[in-house]
């Protein structure tokens, strides 16, 4: 479980996230969501720990991040798994190497034990195996966030990130990578915190939403609260789609 | 950012960069790798350069020295001692400041824009010394041996003058490069080199690593890379000229 409490973070002076408190929980899909600009990515930064937040707590199972010492957050960080909006696949590494790479630099298996894994991470992720001596640029976009959540889950995390995991993808490879994320939550009992603007994904798979605007948490429930939500903004967020709009109507007027 | 900000953060990357390896075994996989990427591949420009240079200056020296109070060596130890003082191991490094130092830069500046350093980052892998170190020290292991390359292929071309042309014989342009030869010149080349090999690496490391933004910022840190590595390689060569000659 990650709790935050009271982050406040200012770029500048400019504030980006303001007394933010949230729970996200273990062996369930939280997501981030908001408009562009609201200040979710920075939220999922400090959380992770690539930006220093002005004050708060970030609590990993009762171990505050920000009061950790640097070598504490490096063992830390290996329990953390993360899939980048533009997967962050190793260029000059193929496929096998990419997700081979946390295992070798910090998991003291032999050779063999390191591939068999890798394989398996692959495997997982429904990967062909023709792919794996395959460079990140020759493959297409949905392999490359397979990879990449194949090299997120190699170290075995207790914390799955994932920034923006559909963003340039079609809806069908979308909600493949949507459903392998649910799965792999579940299957590993992982700690994930989506951070999206995807209905849809929200729809599909998220189990607790928090809703940012403007730096400032303005709405958090599950998905089956969305539809009573009473907040203008997420109303105006959320039903900002025809379907969803038609969706609440008909959720309102079933007949 | 002012200069005492900007060096005070080139220091600090330089502290992380010059620890232990989290994995001397990925030190050791990278660093071949490096001196395959920045050293070998820049041979061939480093010949192409050397050879013609050493012929260029062969010949004009011997027009500007055209005194028959002068010897007739006098042309081929010019062109020794500029070789070995001047051309092999500042020009030369100016000129791989513009080829190695802007591969640097683009390469992890294009893995910072692309988040793969963010990547690194969050394994908990120390990118800075993951990245920046093996580049580091082999391009400093590599460029004493491509400046003694150049020496080498610099006296050849003007030696092919010697052969192809009759503006110098090969008799008196080899008694020049060898009459009064000074080893020290060549020690003093190795030390420029050396201080030149770093500042090239990890300068251009600097601007790549913090590089921020797209494509252009990409293009910017490389600019800056080159501009600057070039800027301290001259100051360096005053400084240790003047230490070490003066």
């Amino acid at each position: 479980m990650i709790e935050v409490k009271n982050i406040i973070k200012t770029f500048d002076g400019v504030p980006a996230l303001q007394d933010i408190s949230a729970v996200f929980e273990t062996g369930k899909v939280n997501m981030i969501i908001g408009q562009s600009g609201s200040g979710k990515t920075v939220l999922m930064k400090c959380i992770i720990g690539l930006h220093q937040i002005d004050s708060g707590c970030i609590e990993y199972d009762g171990r505050n991040l920000p009061k950790m010492k640097p070598q504490e957050i490096l063992m830390l960080r290996r329990e953390v798994g993360m899939l980048f909006q533009g997967a962050a696949l190793f260029d000059s590494m193929t496929v096998l190497e990419n997700v081979m790479y946390p295992l070798e630099m910090f998991a003291h298996e032999s050779k063999e034990e390191i591939r068999e894994r890798a394989y398996f991470c692959l495997r997982r992720v429904n990967l062909e195996e023709r792919s794996y001596d395959l460079y990140p640029s020759e493959i297409s976009g949905g392999m490359q966030k397979r990879v990449g959540i194949a090299r997120a889950i190699a170290l075995r995390p207790k914390y799955l990130f994932c920034d923006e995991p559909n963003s340039g993808l079609d809806p069908l490879t979308s909600m493949i990578i949507d459903d392998l994320i649910y799965e792999i939550t579940h299957e590993f009992n992982i700690t994930t915190i989506i951070n999206s603007h995807d209905m849809n994904s929200v729809m599909e798979i998220g189990e607790k939403i928090i809703y940012i605007e403007k730096g400032v948490k303005a709405w958090e429930g599950t998905k089956d609260e969305i539809f009573d939500a009473e907040n203008e903004s997420f109303n105006n967020f959320v039903f900002a789609s025809k379907l969803f709009k038609q969706l609440k109507m008909l959720k309102q007027n079933p007949y | 950012m002012n200069l005492f900000q900007e060096t005070g953060k080139y220091f600090l990357l330089m502290k992380r960069v010059f620890v232990q390896p989290d994995r001397s075994k990925m030190f050791f996989r990278q660093f071949p790798k490096e001196l395959d990427k920045l050293g070998l591949q820049s041979l061939p420009i480093v010949l192409i350069i050397s050879v013609f240079i050493g012929a260029i200056m062969t010949i004009q020296t011997k027009l500007n020295t055209e005194n028959p109070l002068l010897p007739t060596y006098s042309t081929g130890l010019v062109t020794r001692d500029t070789l070995l003082l001047e051309f092999s191991s500042t020009i030369m490094c100016l000129i791989l400041a513009g080829k190695v130092g802007s591969n640097i830069a683009s390469e992890i500046g294009t893995m910072r824009i692309t988040e793969q350093i963010d990547a690194l980052e969050i394994m908990g892998v120390n990118s800075a010394n993951y990245l920046i170190l093996p580049k580091i020290v082999a391009f400093v292991v590599m460029m004493p041996f491509l400046v003694i390359f150049s020496m080498a292929v610099g006296l050849i071309g003007g030696y092919l003058v010697g052969v192809f042309s009759d503006v110098i014989t090969v008799a008196d342009y080899l008694l020049g490069i060898q009459y009064a030869f000074n080893p020290f010149y060549v020690f003093y080349a190795m030390v420029k080199s050396l201080v030149f090999a770093f500042i090239i690496s990890s300068v251009s490391s600097y601007y790549g690593y913090y590089a921020y933004g797209g494509a252009l910022e990409v293009g910017k840190a490389s600019t800056n890379a080159v501009v600057n590595s070039s800027i301290l390689i001259l100051f360096f060569n005053l400084l240790i000229t003047n230490v070490m000659l003066g």
